[in-house]
Order: structure tokens, then sequence, then C-alpha cells
């Protein structure tokens, strides 16, 4: 599997996502900065987490306009699987290429800690690994986590069945203590129609090491390897 | 020409920044404060000189950029030449 990732002004995760994708390849992918025109010929598009451009004016606001992203777009379009992680996710909401918006945290607190989620689906080339219902440990980073869109698209999104994950207790539930920032139903990553552009809060590749005190973010990247060669 | 734009949240979006303000504003000895809700004030100078091409470009560059539409509504005043 060829992958790319994006680096944007002030992107800090790029590095890690890099390390678990070379984990589950086997090859270093393509890192793509931002003020290129086109990604290369990729099986991947990875959105790292971070702070573009210093979450100026609003979080992914700027980056979505980034040069790059004009071919991003069109290749997650035309099917290229795209994972969008934290700052990752606010690019894909700004861009368009998925619904809502990610709003300041409830708490107005920047919270870092693990949380717990609850895997909605597992029928895509990202959460095969998982079972359906399963409940993994994966850690959050951020200031503006907190999901929401109106009524109706979120009717939409869960009548789709494109929730991805949602924040849970230990047993499963999905209870407003468990919900670390506010997000509308529990949401914590989102697909996109085709189930080939996925953005999540949560960070997978900050949890998919054993040296690093845990693996249930490794399961994502050895899915997609298995998914897409 | 110069704009000025006023980004604000949209009716019925939770603005839990504002909820903050109110209550410091309350601590602060305050009565009445009622809602309060925050925003973003822009200001833009415009090489632009005729009115209804300055108002489309402003007008292009909330949508594009400036507010997000799915939250925010926005509005603006353009002044002098």
């Amino acid at each position: 599997m060829k992958a790319s990732v994006i680096v944007f002004p002030g992107s800090n995760c790029d590095r890690d996502v890099a390390v678990s994708l070379e984990a589950a390849t086997g090859r270093e992918p393509a890192m793509v900065w931002h003020r290129e025109t086109t990604v290369p010929d990729t099986d991947l598009i990875v959105l790292p987490g971070g702070f573009s451009y210093g979450d100026y004016l609003r979080s992914g606001a700027m980056a979505a306009h980034s040069p790059v992203m004009k071919d991003v777009v069109r290749k997650a379009n035309a099917g290229t699987p795209v994972l969008g992680i934290c700052n990752g996710f606010h690019l894909l909401t700004e861009s368009g290429l998925l619904p809502g918006v990610l709003m300041r945290n409830a708490s107005l607190k920047f919270i870092c800690r693990d949380v717990l989620l609850k895997v909605a689906r597992n029928d895509t080339d990202f959460a095969r690994g998982y079972d359906e219902g399963q409940v993994i440990r994966i850690p959050i980073a951020h200031h503006d986590g907190n999901y929401y869109a109106d009524t109706e698209t979120l009717d939409r999104l869960e009548g789709e069945n494109l929730v991805a994950f949602r924040y849970c207790d230990p047993s499963g539930e999905l209870t407003d203590a468990a919900n670390p920032n506010g997000s509308q139903r529990n949401i914590a990553g989102i697909y996109n129609a085709a189930g080939t552009v996925l953005g999540l809060m949560p960070h997978p590749e900050r949890l998919a090491d054993a040296a690093l005190g845990g693996t249930d973010g490794k399961p994502m990247f050895d899915a997609l390897v298995e998914a897409l060669h | 020409m110069k704009a000025r734009i006023k980004i604000t949240l949209k009716n019925g979006v939770l603005d839990p920044q504002g909820k903050a303000i109110a209550h410091a504003l309350d601590a602060l000895g305050f009565d009445g404060v009622g809602d309060v809700r925050q925003g973003k004030y822009i200001e833009v100078e415009l090489d632009e000189t005729d009115p209804a091409a300055a108002e489309d470009t402003v007008k292009r560059m909330c949508e594009q950029l400036l507010a997000n539409t799915v939250i925010e509504n926005y509005a603006y005043e353009l002044e002098g030449s």
C-alpha cells in the first residue's frame, strides 16, 4: 500500500502517523507538502493531526484552501480513501468532504487523555480489524472536537449508518459522562456516503505500538493495508 | 474601501464561550445579564472603488473562508471609497 501524508505548516502528528503507516506497510509513506498541487499516485491519503496555520480563524479553515487540497478533494471524490485525524477531521469538514463542524469543547478546556470509543460499524476498509460494537481505547488531544451538525444532518448520518465511532463508557453505553467534548450524539468520527473518507478526532496513531502503552489503534492501519495491499 | 465584517453564531448553536463570559460578568456583579454570544469582527481593506463589485467580493470572501455557514452568519458594511 502506497500512502501519502499531507503536511501543513503546523501539522504535528504527520511523523507519528508516518511511523504507524510504515510499521503496517513496511514502506515509508510519501510526505506531501501542502504547496504541492498534486498528490502522487497513492492508495491512501492521510490528513494528520496538529494545528495547521495555528488554528487561525477556525481550525482547518486556512489549510482547507491549501493548493494540495484541490487534488485531495478530487481524489477523494474519485474514490481514493482519505483518513483525517483530529485537525485532519477539521480539514475534511472545512473542505466539504464530510458534513458538520467541530466546535470548541463544551468544557472550553483542551483535553489530552485516553477515551473509550464504540466501533459503530466494521464493514469499511478502516474498521475491518475491529468488531462491530467493540470498545477500544484511543487518545484524544484537542480543543475543538465538539461535533455539531443540524438535526437533519445528524438523522441522515445515523439513518445512512455513517457514524464511525462514538464516545462510550467501559460497557459501551453512550453516556453524557463518557462524552469528553459535548459532541452531538457522542459522535467521535464519521464516514462519507461511500465509506471511503473517515474523519475522527481521536488519534489511532498514538496507541498503535505496545511501547506507547496500547495497540488499539493498530488494527486500523493493518486493516487499511489488508484492503489496499 | 473598507469592509467591516461581523461573524456570529447562528441561533440554536450552543456557544460555550458566550456562556462562560455571561458567568464571568455575573461573578463580577453585573446584574441582569441575559444570553451572551461571542463572534468575530474582521476589517478588510479593498482596492475596489465600485460598491456593487466590493459587495460581491466581500460576500464571496465570507462564503469561501471567513464564515463557516454551517454554524455562522455573516453581515458586513462597506465604508469609504
